[in-house]
């Protein structure tokens, strides 16, 4: 079992706020891990540390066994990282189907443009939106934005998927299609890192989960461990609709 | 070179520098409410200088009660120009009011040039001198001073004090919360905007009873506010007056180690470096 | 994107022609040097679209690289008696060196904070070129007219020049349009929708950022060079004129920013529109029309900023949307 993305002892403050704390774990190749939390936790703060959008305070990252500590996020991007964001980033003005390129283009593989179309299409038509590939991202709604912020990042053939609550804001049947969505991607063999609140889907899909609590890793291990860690019920409380939830997955 | 003859270029200077300093405060509230970059100040700072001017010479009426004229004109020019060319575009990108200040800009300095020409004026005021030993010190120059130290003193209990100020501040810090809380957000921009220009035109009032200028003049002295305001800390209305003050003493004292042509060329490097190194000036700014 | 140069580019080169050959096929001064401002104008607007069209960066004092350019040329004709072609490839060189050095710097600052750089970039350079003795200081460089003797003399020059121009303008809007078609093109249009996400999708966005602003710079300078030759003297306000930095982001605006079509119809309406204004002899009242040509502009620019801040082109793209494919 090969680890795909270690992270060793990550801190994170903002001024007086610190919003990761000695955060640590791995990740071995072809796993989901689920990353849950209360409002405020540091779940995407956590991503941004690991894809070189902040670089830490303390600790460090490896990523294919290569130390990528304080690496700029284009050239984690060249390594094989991709990432949606929670509030979605369309390029509003240009095409779904460019939108889609940038991903193939700029990303691992590194294609030129022709090459790029033929993945932007093919991706598309995987997440389901090759219908709109020649639509202005702008004019997409948000739940077809969320699929096109996943098709973007896919289309770059990433090692590494993180994935910011792609299921918020969308119905049930919606949410049934993108959990679909995320199994058939792991089939490719891409590994993913998944932020959900979404407890049913996320306790479904992921081998691991890993549960943030003011920047504190309070718990971890499997779905089922998860759910009855007295920690975890506790950093929810106060939360009553995930503790509903908690204890109905329980 | 002698101490007395450096003492005398350091006071000119700073007396000339607060005068500065009052238009980069305008600029500075106008950024700092709005995140507009005026480029129609020159045009209000001329504006101010004609006011003067013309009052002055045709009707012989005292540049400091003219003075309060151009203030109104400029208080209502802003109000104005806000609802004209501001409104409907200050969500859009910054280009857009960039270039809707500028078009504003065209208009005014395109009116001023058509009805007064290009030709340089000089109000020929003067209140005297005052000597204090070896150093003489121009009327003119230390009544604009205080009058702008009086007008600052003003504005601050305006903000401080008052509840509209207040409201502008508020508006400054944070917009959308100010909205929630029930303060009506675009009368405060417009009295912002009207009081950013307002201080131009003071400014420009205050320039025309010392030195001489034509319709073009406010470009000059525009870039002067830029150069302040950036150093001061762009939204930051005091750390303009800090601003004026260090531009005044750059432009008494440097002239005389170069020749006056250099003092621009330092004057604006200064201002891409600090634009560079610390773009939220040396006070501190708002971004 | 299969066919990279299809009707849209057919259509740019159509434009420029028509614009370009009439006073070569007539073989008239007039109309050339009205058409040479045009072209001129087409080049500066196409150059900065690059940088403020396709990347999103307002260079409000783009007129530092034609400026420069155009002292970089005119120093090597009258010192050295360098030819034209060598003189307008020294400009480009020195301006695109220039926006090199610079680029990295100062396209850190996003918004109005770039726009002031750039101005306060331009001020310094003119203030400079103004003390700096070797470029004539204050009073410029004068050429003598023994200059254009290697051209078949003054007229003849002119015509070379000419000539020149229209390359320069074909150029221009040849390369505009391949860059935006290409993957780079791809890579600065991802910048201007979202920068921080062009980063995390794997742009080297320093390295995008400054080569365009390069690529935006080195047709100026080579323009400076031409037009100073032509005009046989240059000196500091005439060179760093701010007013025509402004006038270029005008006649984008006009066009519609980011397209290929735009800049070249906005300088070509622009243009004729100052014509027309400068020399009409209409008269309101007591005041003739063509003293408020600077007003009439302003409006206008004020109206396209406040209605149509997609500018024509781009106007017509977002209301039909199969001209898209026409219309780039
Ligand atoms: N750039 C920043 N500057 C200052 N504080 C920040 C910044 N980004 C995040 N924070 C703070 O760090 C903490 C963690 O934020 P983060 O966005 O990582 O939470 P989260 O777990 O993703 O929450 P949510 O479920 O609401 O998305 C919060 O208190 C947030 O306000
Ligand atoms: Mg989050």
């Amino acid at each position: 079992m090969t680890i795909l993305l270690s992270v060793q002892g990550v801190t994170k403050r903002f001024g007086g706020l610190q919003a990761l704390t000695r955060v640590t774990f791995d990740l071995p190749q072809g796993q989901i891990l689920g990353l849950i939390g209360p409002n405020g936790a540091g779940k995407t703060t956590l991503f941004n540390t690991i894809n070189g959008v902040y670089v830490p305070d303390e600790g460090r990252t490896m990523f294919r066994g290569k130390d990528v500590t304080g690496k700029k996020s284009y050239e984690l991007s060249r390594m094989g990282m991709a990432r949606t964001h929670q509030i979605v980033r369309p390029l509003n003005d240009l095409t779904v189907l460019e939108n889609v390129m940038a991903g193939a283009c700029f990303g691992r593989e590194n294609h030129p443009l022709d090459a790029a179309e033929k993945i932007a299409k093919e991706v598309l038509s995987f997440v389901g939106l090759n219908a709109r590939s020649s639509q202005l991202a702008g004019s997409l709604n948000v739940a077809q934005k969320k699929r096109l912020e996943m098709a973007r990042a896919l289309a770059a053939k990433p090692y590494l998927l993180l994935l910011d609550e792609v299921l918020a804001g969308l119905n049930p049947s919606e949410i049934d299609g993108m959990v679909q969505t995320v199994l058939n991607i792991r089939e490719q063999g891409i590994t993913i890192i998944m932020i959900e609140h979404v407890m049913k889907a996320v306790m479904n899909v992921s081998d691991r989960i890993i549960v943030l609590d003011y920047g504190h890793q309070i718990a971890e291990g499997s779905p089922e461990e998860v759910v009855n860690n007295p920690k975890v019920v506790e950093a929810y409380l106060g939360d009553t609709r995930m503790v509903k939830h908690l204890v109905r997955e329980a | 070179m002698n101490f007395f003859t450096l003492l005398t270029a350091l006071i000119d200077g700073l007396l000339i520098g607060v005068v500065y300093g009052i238009a980069a405060m305008g600029l500075n509230l106008i950024w700092g409410v709005m995140r507009v970059i005026n480029l129609a100040h020159g045009a209000l700072i001329a504006m101010g200088m004609f006011t003067v001017y013309l009052l002055y010479s045709n009707f012989g009426l005292n540049p400091y009660l003219a003075l309060l004229l151009a203030a109104v004109l400029g208080l209502l020019m802003g109000m104005l120009i806000y609802f004209v060319a501001i409104k409907r575009v200050q969500n859009a990108p910054y280009l857009s009011t960039l270039l809707a200040t500028f078009a504003v800009n065209m208009i005014l300095i395109g009116l001023g040039t058509a009805a007064f020409t290009t030709t340089p004026r000089d109000s020929g005021f003067s209140i005297g001198s005052l000597s204090l030993g070896p150093i003489t010190l121009q009327g003119t120059r230390l009544v604009a001073a205080f009058v702008t130290l009086a007008v600052t003193g003003t504005l601050y209990f305006f903000l401080y004090r008052t509840i509209p100020g207040k409201h502008i501040r508020a508006v400054s810090n944070n917009r959308a919360a100010a909205e929630l809380m029930g303060i009506p957000s675009v009368r405060v921009m417009a009295l912002s905007f009207g009081i950013g220009a307002m201080l131009a035109a003071i400014a420009g009032a205050l320039i025309a009873t010392f030195f001489s200028f034509t319709v073009l003049s406010g470009d000059v002295y525009q870039q002067k506010s830029f150069i302040i305001g950036v150093l001061g800390g762009l939204g930051n209305p005091l750390g303009a007056l800090l601003g004026g003050l260090i531009l005044g003493v750059l432009e008494g004292l440097l002239p005389l180690a170069m020749p006056n042509t250099w003092v621009p060329v330092i004057e604006f490097g200064l201002f891409i470096f600090i634009l560079l190194v610390k773009p939220s000036g040396l006070l501190g700014g708002k971004k | 994107m299969k066919t990279r140069f299809d009707l849209g580019f057919w259509l740019v080169l159509v434009a420029i022609a028509v614009i370009a050959f009439p006073p070569i096929l007539g073989q008239n001064a007039a109309l050339r040097e009205k058409t040479f401002t045009i072209l001129l104008a087409i080049v500066m607007a196409s150059s900065l679209n690059i940088i403020m069209g396709y990347t999103g960066y307002v260079s409000f004092g783009h007129v530092v690289f034609y400026g420069l350019g155009g002292y970089m040329g005119m120093y090597l004709v009258d010192n050295f008696a360098a030819p034209l072609p060598l003189a307008v490839l020294a400009g480009g060189i020195i301006s695109g060196a220039l926006a090199f050095l610079l680029g990295k710097a100062i396209l850190r600052l996003r918004g109005a904070y770039f726009a002031l750089v750039t101005i306060g970039i331009n001020e310094a350079v003119r203030t400079f070129v103004s003390n700096f003795q070797p470029f004539g200081a204050a009073t410029g460089i004068e050429l003598q007219f023994a200059v254009y003797k290697p051209y078949g003399g003054p007229a003849q020059a002119l015509w070379f020049v000419y000539y020149s121009v229209v390359g320069l303008a074909i150029f221009g809007v040849v390369f505009s349009y391949w860059l935006k078609k290409s993957k780079f093109g791809l890579a600065l249009m991802t910048i201007r929708e979202d920068e921080d996400a062009a980063e995390v999708l794997g742009i080297f966005t320093p390295d995008a950022k400054t080569w365009a602003f390069v690529f935006s710079a080195i047709l100026p300078g080579m323009l400076g060079a031409l037009f100073f030759f032509k005009n046989g003297n240059v000196e500091p306000s005439d060179a760093f004129r701010l007013g025509f930095s402004i006038e270029s982001l005008v006649m984008i605006m006009l066009g519609g920013q980011g397209t290929v079509l735009g800049p070249i119809l906005g300088a070509l309406s622009y243009q004729q529109l100052r014509g027309a204004l400068l020399t009409s002899d209409i008269v309101i009242g007591a005041f003739p029309l063509k003293d408020f040509q600077l007003v009439i502009s302003g409006v206008l620019l004020l109206l396209i900023v406040l209605f149509i801040p997609s500018g024509f082109v781009g106007w017509l793209r977002q209301r039909i949307p199969q001209l898209r494919r026409v219309l780039e």
